[in-house]
């Protein structure tokens, strides 16, 4: 398939994905790093390109409310956004996911207020991670709108009917330009298709009139919650499927995580976002100076792929997990918490470390991963080190 | 549209009967009358509360058209995403069972209006959709246990502002929630009660028969919340209206109407008051002061009102 060589912000990406995606309904309140992702899919709306209904609200917890009374009725319906508005709609997040509504919403990562800071890290995301949606993650512009176009066959799937969350990282992806391939709208519109408004229910279907979001106490509450267990167990099958087709289409080929250099490597760096990209080139500085130092990048963080995980990472010898968000008071940050939990059970267990790093946008250079990998080798060595550390702080 | 019994009788009943509110109960007796005259083709949103509550226990509904609830301070955005979806889906002929026209209600008490959702309520206001919002106003938050609102009238004893040994009740008159939603300049807003059953449907089918959003405030006697005997919740309510703590009027695209004149001897608030265990300590000796601040507030607010009716 011809594809289109472009260069674009990963937020005019993204914007460009929706687009071809023809959504039927689209809440929007402002929030940077998120904002400009809006302003081009308003062009888009504005210029006819697409025949969107917008609803511009007043808050994003209004967003995600109008974004649950669209999706009900069967109207293919998105809305981003970041931070402290990730933050403000908290609750409805969980409810989205609860009804089984197949919203898409990018959350442009940027840090938690206090202090207010509008740059890039993953508290945001983080805090939401147990509620119910998909979360996937990217490196860079080409990921953010391949996920963009993905994430509707992905949600839409009638086995799986759960929100989906892309993650990029804010202005680190949002706002710089690289360069990308997009599909011609016709061809990505072929593999997204419409939303299939034949299965399942209808808010609007007024000859069978249906109650949504009751009252639901102890005698169902647990079932209900348990079928919200399995769809999101039952996801990763699909979401294979969507990136295998995915990959034949465009020659992009995505998977859980993605595996870079660690064939034979013994030192493993586990991240999220657009420091996969950062480390992949350290990774070749030191892989040319003999180190032997690989990089596994997660694309899929909920639901966990736990079993995956630990084989990929069973013949390191050391692991450094890289979290982009402090969990206060936890034992170490989100994702270094769960990639030890997937490791317990093998029968022998690389060395695993933590690094909390990049909070409130902190640049996270070259000069910080190698550091962190001379800390892995001498690990590996045998040198004693914390569990939980830091990188990129002053102390 | 000429509202009378003898039609509405041959309308169709949309909430059914074993429901779990309250005996005595006026709210179902509101979304009943509303629903007579909206009739099937209505999509309703509850905010969390008394009436979402007792219509809705999984695997019960009382509800035989479509409803949603999504949480307590957003019904009115989340109905404004349903009534989006509506415009959206006909415009590409993609609705599920065609219809040129669905009304969308949605429906919050006091607390879920006045107070928790009254920025998603302006916002949806403002932003032009085509739905009626109905507060039922029984001027507390009766669903949690009898909390304080912004609509609780001075002087009542709630759960958070109890009267006591130095405190008589609330110590503020309530907000004005109808005259906020007349200065969103929507087409249509009005105050009626459950008693005065032609005025409430008459607008009703005015507010869903105007393009654009429309509200109406609905005062609901709450026998658990008020203290009275549970047959007395629609006397409680036409008296609100004899002694002008309720007036009945409407706002057609910002001209102000009476729909009820009471008479110029109107019953004095005190005769009211009386009536509700929730005033019963307004009644001690040294009290009397704020029996006379409720009534100076009373006729205060009355002829504000009747000025802007052009009644003065």
């Amino acid at each position: 398939m011809k594809q289109i060589y472009v260069g674009l912000t990963g937020n005019e990406a993204v914007a460009t994905a929706f687009k071809q995606a023809r959504p039927h309904v689209a809440p929007a309140f402002p929030i940077t790093p998120q904002t400009e992702m809006m302003h081009k899919f308003a062009d888009f709306v504005a210029d006819g390109a697409v025949d969107t209904e917008m609803i511009l609200v007043e808050s994003e917890h209004s967003a995600m409310s109008a974004a649950i009374g669209s999706a009900a009725t069967g109207a293919r319906t998105f809305t981003a956004t970041s931070s402290a508005g990730f933050a403000l709609m908290w609750e409805v997040v969980y409810i989205a996911a609860s009804l089984r509504l197949p919203i898409c919403m990018p959350v442009v990562n940027r840090a938690l207020s206090g202090n207010i800071n509008i740059h890039n890290d993953h508290s945001d995301a983080m805090g939401g991670r147990d509620a119910g949606w998909i979360q996937l993650w990217c490196e860079n512009t080409q990921e953010a709108y391949d996920h963009a176009l993905m994430c509707w066959r992905i949600a839409e799937h009638k086995d799986v009917r759960l929100p989906v969350m892309i993650n990029y990282d804010g202005f680190i992806i949002s706002h710089t330009s690289e360069s990308l391939h997009i599909l011609p709208d016709e061809d990505a519109w072929k593999f997204i298709g419409p939303k299939d408004l034949k299965t399942g229910y209808s808010l609007l279907d007024m000859d069978h009139p249906i109650t949504v979001g009751p009252l639901d106490l102890t005698d169902y509450y647990f079932e209900h919650k348990v079928s919200q267990i399995e769809a999101l167990k039952r996801a990763p099958k699909y979401i294979a499927e969507v990136y295998k087709e995915f990959g034949q289409l465009t020659g992009r080929h995505y998977s859980f995580f993605e595996e870079y250099r660690t064939d034979d490597a013994d030192l493993v760096i586990v991240a999220l976002g657009s420091t996969a990209g950062t480390a992949k080139d350290v990774i070749d500085a030191q892989r040319e100076k003999g180190v032997k130092v690989g990089l596994l990048k997660i694309h899929m963080f909920r639901p966990f792929p736990a079993v995956e995980l630990a084989k990929a990472l069973s013949k390191a010898k050391v692991v450094g997990v890289m979290d982009k968000s402090a969990s206060f008071g936890g034992w170490g940050g989100p994702l270094f918490n769960e990639i030890r939990s997937a490791l317990y059970d093998l029968p022998a267990r690389p060395k695993i470390h933590n690094w909390i790093y990049g909070l409130g946008g902190r640049d996270t250079d070259t000069k910080q991963i190698v550091a962190l990998i001379e800390q892995l080798q001498a690990i590996a060595k045998g040198r004693e080190a914390e569990t939980v550390n830091l990188l990129g702080v002053r102390l | 549209m000429a509202v009378n019994l003898q039609t509405l009788s041959k309308h169709e009943d949309l909430l059914s009967g074993g429901h779990r509110a309250c005996a005595g109960c006026t709210g179902s007796n509101i979304l009943r009358q509303i629903m007579l005259t909206a009739g099937r083709d209505t999509v309703v949103g509850g905010a969390t509360g008394c009436m979402e509550v007792v219509t809705t226990i999984f695997p019960y509904t009382a509800w035989k058209t479509p409803f949603i609830h999504s949480a307590f301070e957003n019904c009115a955005a989340t109905v404004s995403g349903a009534e989006t979806a509506f415009r959206a889906l006909k415009k590409r002929g993609e609705l599920p069972v065609p219809r040129e026209k669905i009304n969308f209600i949605a429906f919050g008490g006091d607390g879920g209006t006045y107070d928790i959702g009254l920025q998603s309520l302006s916002g949806a206001m403002e932003r032009g959709h085509n739905m009626l919002y109905v507060c039922y106003d029984n001027e507390a938050y009766m669903n949690t246990g009898i909390q304080r609102s912004g609509a609780t009238p001075f002087g009542a004893h709630t759960s958070t502002a109890p009267a006591g040994k130095v405190k008589q009740g609330k110590d503020r008159h309530r907000k004005d929630l109808t005259k906020i939603m007349v200065a969103h300049n929507i087409p249509y807003v009005a105050q009626s009660t459950p008693f005065h059953w032609k005025d409430l449907q008459m607008k009703v089918q005015k507010a869903l028969d105007v393009d654009g959003p429309a509200f109406i405030n609905v005062l609901m006697p709450c026998t658990v919340g008020w203290g009275f005997d549970p047959a007395l919740g629609m006397e409680l309510a036409k008296m609100a209206t004899d002694c002008n703590f309720w007036p009945l009027f409407e706002v057609e695209n910002g001209e102000y109407k009476l729909t009820y004149k009471p008479k110029a001897d109107r019953t004095p608030i005190v005769e009211w008051l009386k009536t509700q265990v929730r005033f019963k300590h307004l009644f001690k000796p040294g009290n009397e002061g704020l029996i006379e601040e409720i009534q100076r507030w009373v006729d205060d607010e009355q002829r504000k009102l009747l000025k802007l009716c052009g009644e003065a």
